[in-house]
């Protein structure tokens, strides 16, 4: 099956993942976007290494949920802090870092 | 130490130049000269109230202890060989830049010698009037500080023996001269004449500063040694130009036209202060920078030249000037001008008239300071009224007074035997000598000078009493009147003494500034004649007019000549409108075109970063979200860019 | 699950297989696609943060079942475990913590970042479409020659071989953000913890001797066995304190009210015999007045009698 349909795949996701990073505003579901994206990412480097029958894309893909798991370990720390001290998980609120 | 070098180039000069010596034995305490009257201002100034007592004696005692120095070292001076009487004292190095090295030393030569006597002696006969005069002031101790400041810095001034360290003398003169005229500050005019004086010596002594800087490109050095061994080889436009320069410097010290503005407003000052700065030595300082600078005149026709229009100019201007005043001290304030105007234009005439503007010089300073001395008496004796109109038949009332002061009179208008005949004569004669115009300039001034003495004598002593009503003139006390005999005997002697005493003056001088001879156009009796019949006509003009009619006690309104004289010929006028209104525009528009467009610029530039930030900065909403929309966007271009680059 | 196996088999049996397109592959494809974009449009539009988390799941477990559809089996198997198993747990007890009720406001509050973000969307989707739609992409080689002793021997392969220093790199990565996460959410004691007695000690002596004995405990009545009616006062009001405060947050608390009326209902259909309300009532109360003792008691004895002179 040609990769294009794959790709056409990940760049809807990729884009509803983005969409609710700009729209979403408690911070779970921003941060589950996030998630999002980098799946739909995983899937074309998945699909690429197929259409090039190397597995190195593999490799890569493995290394992003790798990342990921570390990235979603630090985030929902900083959540779960920011949700102590100001009793809300809004993005907006933590917005006091300008003028 | 460059002695050496100095006294070989001195020795190559031309014959009018003698030999320095380095000096020994009595001649090395010449710095006691200088040092006695700079120890008496360090304690008058620095000592403090323990000292209000006795101040006015330690003033006079260090100038009288350096009168008696400079007589041990003049009669020792008249036992040396007539052409072996100049000495170099060296000091210290001031300083060594490079090429250019400084030292301090002295030279103590005849002409220096004469300034030495005039100006100790004179000092120290003015130290002791203002004993008297300034009795009831409760700063005389300060008074004396200054005074002894001035005598030091005007020894140094003559005794210098590098242009460098002549400046020195010349900024500490105009210093003590600024102190002094303002001394009585709380007055508003005292401060602003003060302030004047200041301002237009900075004029002058700009002249000095591109003179010295003139010498060090053509000379490399602003010793005398070197400048003067120098000027045979040196390019005459240089010379010329160094020439004027010092001749606005002299300008400027001496109150000479164009910047003869200050010395009229310096009486403000105390009158022994007029007497000794402002007639007797300071404004003659730049009579002697050109005498001085013999060596760099004889070789510059167009700077001489200059002189002799600028003495000229003068003399007539300070004569008219004197003739309008009704302040007695303003009158003779015109005088001095015109004096200094005489002794400039022999200046100018080269070594013919060198010896005799040293000559008039010292009269004048003899005759002058007495005069401006018997001025200080009678306001002293009048609750310090300066208006002749309200004097009149002081005679009676200040016998002393009126002796010395009549003395003077007779000296400065020129009678025979008295001094000033002798030495105007001189001058009169060498510029005759000169040319007819010159000449005639000279005796038109001398006609004139008879015109206001005797104007200022019969308001003054003779006629009615016009005096306010509280006036209760008596004569000063001893210590006022001693110094005002000893000047008047020195006003009787001093011209045919010093004219014909061992030699004279010409002879005594003649090594330092040459001599040469003119012939005269018409013979010397007949010249001498008609002097005396102009100075005669000059004073029954002013007793026709003074003598004969009463003087009105309000000044009448007078020709447009009066008018003109009585605002100084309208120098202050001409200044105003030529230097300061145009400089005040020229500052205006410089800072309105600084506030405008510099600032304006930078302003400007810094306001629309600020309001570009203020925009800008409502990027920064602090959102997360709107910076990841940012973000996407900016993501977008990126990757559009790039595909655009690659696609075709 | 068959279809998957057989999709499976044959894209790890069959090199040929892979190189043109498989009906089977395809079927699955269109399955569980439309699930994916399902399951990403449901986690953004989705008002509670848990349903979202589930739709996320879904589509997790969408792109597990692509991988191994894509001849990653390995990656697929990943994808399942770590993370709908470990990441999407780890939300889901943090959503927990945070609040699994609230839900958010469709309101956007920042002006014009619907606009701005529709406009990127719709520019990001054109880009990327138009760049996947123009590339004229070969049919795929397949994975079976760079792998010949099947996916996961391939992957150790090149993990452990050429990309064993970046494996090394991750893994500290890893270490240093389970330590990171460790240090953000620790808490340090700032006092000594109070042992059981000195915390009784300290309520007798600090605190409203009112409330030495305990708080007052709910009203339980006849009518509701349950602990969201709060206790009355000897004068008819209602006693806050009797009630959890969890109940009142969530508006589940019954008020005094709401119970006076239920009285009311219940003497019109009893008619005038409200005695027999009174020793239920007494009855209840004793039975929880074995664990509160006292004030409690005599508190319920009055607030009976009241309440029974209420409704008479």
């Amino acid at each position: 099956m040609n990769p294009t349909s794959y790709l056409v795949l990940a760049t809807i996701l990729f884009t509803l993942g983005s969409g609710g990073v700009l729209l979403r505003r408690n911070a779970l579901v921003a941060f589950m976007s996030v998630e999002l994206m980098l799946n739909a990412a995983n899937l074309a480097f998945v699909a690429f290494a197929r259409m090039h029958g190397a597995l190195d894309g593999q490799i890569v893909a493995f290394f992003v949920m790798i990342i990921a798991a570390a990235e979603v370990v630090i985030g929902l720390a900083i959540i779960v802090m920011i949700f102590r001290t100001r009793r809300s998980a809004s993005v907006d609120d933590a917005s006091l870092l300008k003028l | 130490m460059n002695t050496t070098l100095l006294t070989q180039s001195v020795a190559a000069q031309t014959e009018t130049h003698q030999a320095v010596r380095e000096a020994s034995g009595l001649f090395s305490g010449t710095w006691l000269l200088i040092a006695l009257p700079l120890l008496g201002a360090a304690l008058l100034l620095l000592g403090g109230r323990r000292l209000d007592r006795t101040g006015h004696l330690v003033g006079c005692a260090t100038v009288i202890a350096s009168f008696v120095v400079a007589a041990v070292l003049f009669v020792a001076m008249l036992g040396e060989g007539s052409g072996e009487r100049a000495f170099l004292i060296p000091l210290w190095e001031w300083f060594n830049a490079g090429g250019y090295e400084v030292e301090i030393s002295l030279l103590l030569d005849q002409l220096s010698m004469a300034f030495v006597l005039l100006i100790t002696g004179v000092g120290s006969l003015i130290h002791v009037y203002s004993i008297g005069y300034m009795e009831h002031d409760e700063r005389r101790r300060r008074f004396f500080g200054y005074l002894n400041l001035f005598v030091a810095a005007m020894l140094l001034l003559v005794l210098a023996s590098d242009f460098l360290v002549l400046f020195i003398g010349w900024e500490g003169v105009g210093l003590a001269s600024y102190l002094l005229i303002g001394f009585w500050q709380h007055k508003p005019s005292a401060a602003v004449a003060a302030k004047k004086a200041f301002v237009v010596n900075r004029v002058g002594d700009m002249g000095m500063v591109l003179a010295v800087a003139s010498m060090l490109v053509v000379f490399g050095s602003s010793s005398y040694a070197v400048v003067f061994a120098g000027t045979e080889n040196a390019p005459v436009g240089w010379l010329n130009a160094i020439g004027l320069f010092l001749l606005l410097a002299a300008c400027g010290k001496s109150a000479q036209f164009p910047l003869q503005s200050w010395l009229l407003d310096a009486m403000e000052g105390p009158t022994p202060v007029s007497a000794l700065i402002h007639a007797a030595t300071m404004v003659t300082a730049g009579v002697y920078l050109i005498v001085r600078s013999a060596a760099i005149f004889d070789l510059a026709p167009e700077a001489r030249t200059a002189v002799v229009v600028v003495g000229a100019v003068t003399l007539l201007m300070g004569a008219i000037i004197g003739c309008a005043k009704d302040d007695i001290k303003k009158a003779l304030a015109g005088s001095t001008m015109s004096q200094i105007g005489y002794m400039m234009l022999a200046a100018g005439l080269g070594p013919a008239g060198y010896a005799f503007a040293i000559f008039h010089l010292i009269t004048h300073g003899f005759f002058k300071a007495n005069l401006f001395l018997g001025a200080g008496s009678v306001m002293h004796g009048m609750n310090d009224e300066v208006d002749m109109r309200r004097f009149g038949a002081l005679r009676a009332a200040m016998p002393v007074t009126f002796a010395t002061f009549a003395i003077g009179y007779l000296a400065i208008i020129g009678i025979p035997p008295f001094a000033g005949f002798f030495s105007k004569d001189q001058i009169i004669e060498a510029a005759f000598a000169e040319g007819l115009v010159v000449g005639l300039c000279a005796l038109l001034g001398a006609g004139i000078t008879a015109f206001y003495m005797t104007r200022v004598m019969l308001m003054t002593f003779l006629g009615s009493k016009r005096w306010a009503e509280e006036a209760h003139p008596h004569e000063s006390p001893r210590v006022m009147t001693w110094p005002l005999i000893a000047l008047g005997a020195l006003s009787v002697v001093g011209g045919a003494g010093l004219l014909y005493l061992g030699g004279g003056i010409v002879d005594w001088l003649e090594p330092v500034t040459g001599e040469e001879h003119h012939d005269l156009p018409v013979p010397l009796a007949v010249l001498m004649t008609s002097t005396l019949i102009t100075v005669l006509a000059g004073a029954a003009v002013a007793w026709l007019l003074y003598g004969r009619r009463p003087v009105p006690e309000v000044a009448p309104r007078g020709n447009p000549l009066t008018v003109a004289a009585r605002r100084d010929l309208y120098g202050d006028a001409v200044n105003e409108g030529l230097f300061m209104r145009p400089g005040q525009y020229l500052t205006r528009s410089l800072v309105y075109a600084e506030s405008r467009g510099v600032d304006g610029t930078i302003v400007g530039a810094a306001k629309a970063v600020g309001g570009l930030s203020t925009r800008w900065r409502r990027w920064q909403t602090g959102f997360v979200r709107s910076y990841a929309l940012t973000m996407l966007a900016g993501a977008g271009l990126v990757v559009i860019a790039m595909l655009l680059v690659r696609l075709p | 699950m068959n279809l998957l196996a057989a999709v499976a088999t044959q894209a790890g049996d069959s090199p040929a297989g892979s190189t043109g397109s498989t009906t089977g592959e395809e079927i699955l494809f269109w399955i569980l696609a439309p699930l994916a974009v399902l399951g990403a449009a449901g986690l953004v539009f989705a008002r509670k943060a848990v349903h979202g988390a589930l739709f996320l799941a879904v589509t997790m477990v969408s792109l597990a079942f692509l991988y191994i559809a894509l001849e990653a089996p390995f990656l697929g198997v990943v994808q399942m475990v770590v993370y709908t198993g470990a990441v999407m747990m780890l939300f889901l007890f943090v959503i927990m913590l945070v609040g699994v009720d609230a839900s958010d406001s469709r309101v956007e509050t920042i002006r014009g970042q619907r606009v701005g973000a529709g406009l990127a969307l719709l520019g990001v989707i054109i880009l990327l479409m138009t760049v996947a739609g123009r590339a004229a992409l070969p049919d795929p080689v397949g994975t079976a020659q760079a792998a010949p002793d099947g996916n996961v021997y391939a992957i150790a392969d090149l993990l452990f071989g050429r990309y064993v220093w970046v494996f090394e790199v991750v893994a500290a990565v890893l270490i240093t953000a389970a330590v990171g996460a460790m240090v953000l959410t620790h808490r340090e004691r700032t006092s000594r913890r109070l042992t059981q007695r000195e915390m009784s000690e300290k309520r007798f002596r600090d605190a409203d001797p009112q409330q030495a004995a305990g708080q007052p405990p709910p009203g339980v009545y006849a009518r509701h066995n349950a602990v969201d009616t709060p206790a009355l006062l000897p004068d008819g009001t209602p006693a806050e304190t009797s009630i959890s405060p969890v109940l009142i947050a969530r508006g589940a608390a019954r008020s005094a009210d709401e119970f006076t009326i239920d009285l009311r209902q219940l003497g019109d259909e009893e008619g005038s015999d409200a005695a027999p309300t009174e020793p239920s009532d007494d009855s209840t109360s004793g039975m929880s007045g074995e664990a509160t003792p006292g004030a409690a008691e005599g508190n319920d004895g009055e607030a009976g009698t009241t309440d029974g002179g209420e409704a008479r």
